[in-house]
C-alpha cells in the first residue's frame, strides 16, 4: 500500500510538466530557438543558398553607415512621436462617449471597434482608394474649403508618411478605446456624483476627473502603442511600398526588404536586433508601469 | 439627441471608408467611379464585380485556406494554452518561476525579428508553402497562457479539491471541472486569435508562394497587384475577404469588450 502511494507521488511530480510540455515545446522551437538563431545570423553573412559565414560585428557596422537604415529608423521614430500622443489621448474621448447606458450604444462601440478587426491589407487598400488624387477625401476637403487643389496624399513626399500614420491611428483607435473603457470602470462613481452636485460640466469632469484617474491606463496605452508604432509594416507595404523616395520606409519594411527581397539574412537580422533593442526598452518600461496597474497581457498581443 | 448626433458623426469617420469601398464594389462598369462630384449610392447596383473576382482569381480556395488555418490555429491555442495554464495557476513545482520568466520574456520578442530564422526553420522542415506552416508560429502564445491562467485562478479551489479527493485525475479535473467554468475566457481567446489569424499578412507573405495555398489577405494583395487600377474589382475582393470576419464580429462583439475588461482584473 505504502509503496503504491510512493510511486503515485512520484508520478504526480510529472503532472505539471506534462501539462506544460506541448506549449513549451512549441514556444521553445518557434520562439526561443529563432531568437538565438536570429542573434547568430546577425553575426554572419547568410543568403539561404551558401552556408552562413561568421563575420563578427560587420553587419552592425554596415547598419551604422547605411543611410537607408538611418532613414528607416528615423521614420519609425517619427511615426512613434506623432502617432503615440494621438493614440494615447483621442481614444479616451471615444471611451467616454460610449461609456453610457443608451439604447443602441453597443452598435456604436462595435462600429468604432470595426477597423481593429479588419485585416490591414483591406484597410490599406480601402484608404488608398480614399486617398486617390481625384478621390473622395480630396473632394470632401475641397468642398469644405480646406483645400484649394487636390493632393496626391500617398505620392507626395511631404504628405506620404503622415497619410500612412493617419491610417494607423484610424485602425488602432477602437482597440485603445476598449482599454480605456476598462479603465473607466475602475473610477468610483461617487467622484462624478459630487462633481455633478457642484455643477461641474461634463467636459470639465472628463479633463479634471477622468483623465487623471486613467493615468495608469494612459501609461499602458502609450507604451503599447509605441511598440506597435515601431512594428508598422502592412500599411506601408500596401499603400506606398516604402515610397515615394523611401519617405515611408519604416524599420520593419527595411527588415522585410533586406531579408525577403535581397535575401541578405545577416544584415536583416542585425536590423531586427536593433528593432528588438528599441521595443525591449519600451517593454521594460511597460512592465515597470503595469506591475501594479492593469495587466499588459492583451496589449502585448498586438 | 445631441449625444446621438456626436455618436453618429464619429461613427461616420470609422464606417465611412467601408461604405465607400462597398459602394465602389457595387458600381457597374458603365458608371464612372472617378466622377466629380463622387456619388455614394451606385446608380445601378450590380454584383458583377464580385463575379469578376471569382473569374480572375480562385477566391473560394483562398477562403477555404483562410478558414482551415483559422480553425486549426484557434483550436491549438484553446487546448495548448489552457493545458499549460493549469499547472501555472494551481500547482507548485520546481522550475515554475523560470517558466514564468521565459514566458514573459517571449512577449517582448518582436515577431518581425523572429520571422527571419522562422523562415529558415520552416524551409528546413518543409513547412513553407503549407497551411501547417502558417499555423505553427501562432499555435500557442504566452498571451493565451496568461489569459487562461488568470481565469483559472479566479475559480474557488474547493471545487477541484473535492474532485481530487474523489480520485479524479488532473486531466479529468481540467476537462470536466475547470474548462466549463472558463468558457467566456476561452471565447475571448478564440475571437482574439481568430482576428489575428484572419487578417495576418506578413507571415503568409513570407512563406507562401504557391497560389493554391494563398489565404484571403494574400489573395486581395494579389488582386490589387494585378488589377490595381480596376478599383471596382479590388473593392469587391476586399469586401469579400472581410465579410466572414464581419459576420463573426457581429456575433462575438461582446467578447472583445469583455476581454479587455478581463485583462484589467489582475490575477
Amino acid at each position: 500500500m505504502k509503496a503504491h502511494r510512493a510511486s503515485h507521488e512520484k508520478l504526480h511530480k510529472f503532472v505539471p510538466y506534462a501539462f506544460l510540455a506541448p506549449a513549451m515545446l512549441l514556444i521553445g522551437t518557434f520562439v526561443l530557438l529563432p531568437m538565438i538563431s536570429a542573434l547568430l545570423i546577425s553575426f554572419s553573412e547568410y543568403n539561404m543558398i551558401e552556408a552562413p559565414r561568421l563575420v563578427g560585428l560587420d553587419q552592425y557596422g554596415r547598419l551604422l553607415s547605411d543611410p537607408f537604415f538611418w532613414n528607416a529608423l528615423l521614420n519609425s521614430l517619427l511615426y512613434l512621436v506623432v502617432v503615440v500622443p494621438i493614440l494615447s489621448f483621442a481614444p479616451i474621448f471615444l471611451s467616454v462617449l460610449v461609456n453610457r447606458r443608451l439604447p443602441g450604444i453597443g452598435v456604436f462601440r462595435g462600429i468604432y471597434y470595426l477597423p481593429v478587426v479588419t485585416s490591414l491589407v483591406v484597410t490599406g487598400l480601402m484608404w488608398k482608394w480614399v486617398y486617390e488624387e481625384n478621390g473622395v477625401l480630396n473632394f470632401m476637403l475641397q468642398k469644405l474649403g480646406i483645400l484649394q487643389e487636390p493632393i496626391a496624399w500617398l505620392a507626395a513626399p511631404e504628405t506620404s508618411l503622415f497619410a500612412v500614420m493617419a491610417v494607423t491611428v484610424w485602425s488602432g483607435m477602437g482597440f485603445y478605446m476598449v482599454i480605456y473603457l476598462a479603465g473607466l470602470q475602475s473610477i468610483p462613481k461617487s467622484l462624478y456624483e459630487s462633481a455633478d452636485l457642484a455643477g461641474v460640466s461634463r467636459v470639465r469632469q472628463t479633463i479634471f476627473i477622468t483623465i487623471p484617474m486613467l493615468k495608469p491606463y494612459i501609461a499602458l496605452v502609450s507604451v503599447i502603442s509605441s511598440i506597435a508604432a515601431m512594428k508598422v509594416f502592412e500599411e506601408v507595404f500596401i499603400m506606398t511600398n516604402g515610397g515615394p523616395l523611401s519617405q515611408t520606409e519604416t524599420m520593419v519594411f527595411f527588415i522585410y526588404q533586406n531579408a525577403f527581397v535581397e535575401f541578405d539574412m545577416g544584415y536583416a537580422c542585425a536590423a531586427g536586433i536593433a528593432l528588438f533593442t528599441v521595443t525591449l526598452a519600451l517593454s521594460i518600461v511597460n512592465l515597470m508601469l503595469t506591475r501594479d496597474g492593469p495587466d499588459a497581457g492583451i496589449g502585448m498581443y498586438r | 439627441m445631441l449625444r446621438y448626433a456626436v455618436l453618429v458623426m464619429v461613427a461616420l469617420v470609422f464606417v465611412g471608408p467601408f461604405l465607400w469601398l462597398l459602394s465602389t464594389a457595387l458600381k457597374s462598369g458603365a458608371e464612372n467611379i472617378f466622377q466629380y462630384p463622387p456619388e455614394l449610392m451606385p446608380r445601378e447596383t450590380t454584383l458583377d464585380n464580385f463575379k469578376r473576382v471569382f473569374d480572375a482569381l480562385p477566391f473560394f480556395s483562398y477562403f477555404l485556406n483562410s478558414a482551415v488555418v483559422a480553425a486549426i490555429t484557434v483550436s491549438c491555442n484553446l487546448i495548448l494554452c489552457s493545458l499549460a495554464a493549469y499547472p501555472l495557476a494551481r500547482m507548485s513545482f520546481a522550475g515554475k518561476h523560470g517558466i514564468f520568466l521565459v514566458l514573459i520574456s517571449t512577449l517582448m520578442l518582436p515577431f518581425q525579428l523572429l520571422m527571419i530564422p522562422l523562415y529558415t526553420i520552416a524551409v528546413t522542415l518543409g513547412l513553407n508553402n503549407s497551411l501547417l506552416g502558417l499555423v505553427i508560429p501562432h499555435a500557442c502564445t504566452a498571451f493565451g497562457i496568461f489569459l487562461m491562467r488568470q481565469a483559472f485562478m479566479a475559480i474557488p479551489r474547493q471545487l477541484e479539491e473535492s474532485a481530487h479527493l474523489e480520485g479524479v485525475n488532473r486531466l479529468q479535473i481540467w476537462w470536466h471541472v475547470l474548462l466549463p467554468l472558463v468558457k467566456p475566457t476561452l471565447a475571448t481567446l478564440a475571437v482574439f486569435t481568430f482576428v489575428g489569424v484572419w487578417g495576418d499578412f506578413l507571415w503568409p507573405l513570407i512563406i507562401i508562394d504557391d497560389q493554391t495555398r494563398f489565404t484571403l489577405p494574400l489573395g486581395v494583395n494579389k488582386l490589387a497587384g494585378a488589377f490595381g487600377k480596376d478599383w471596382r474589382l479590388v473593392a469587391a475582393g476586399a469586401v469579400l475577404s472581410t465579410l466572414p470576419m464581419m459576420i463573426v464580429f457581429l456575433f462575438t462583439q461582446r467578447f472583445f469588450i469583455s476581454g479587455a475588461l478581463r485583462g484589467a482584473v489582475k490575477g
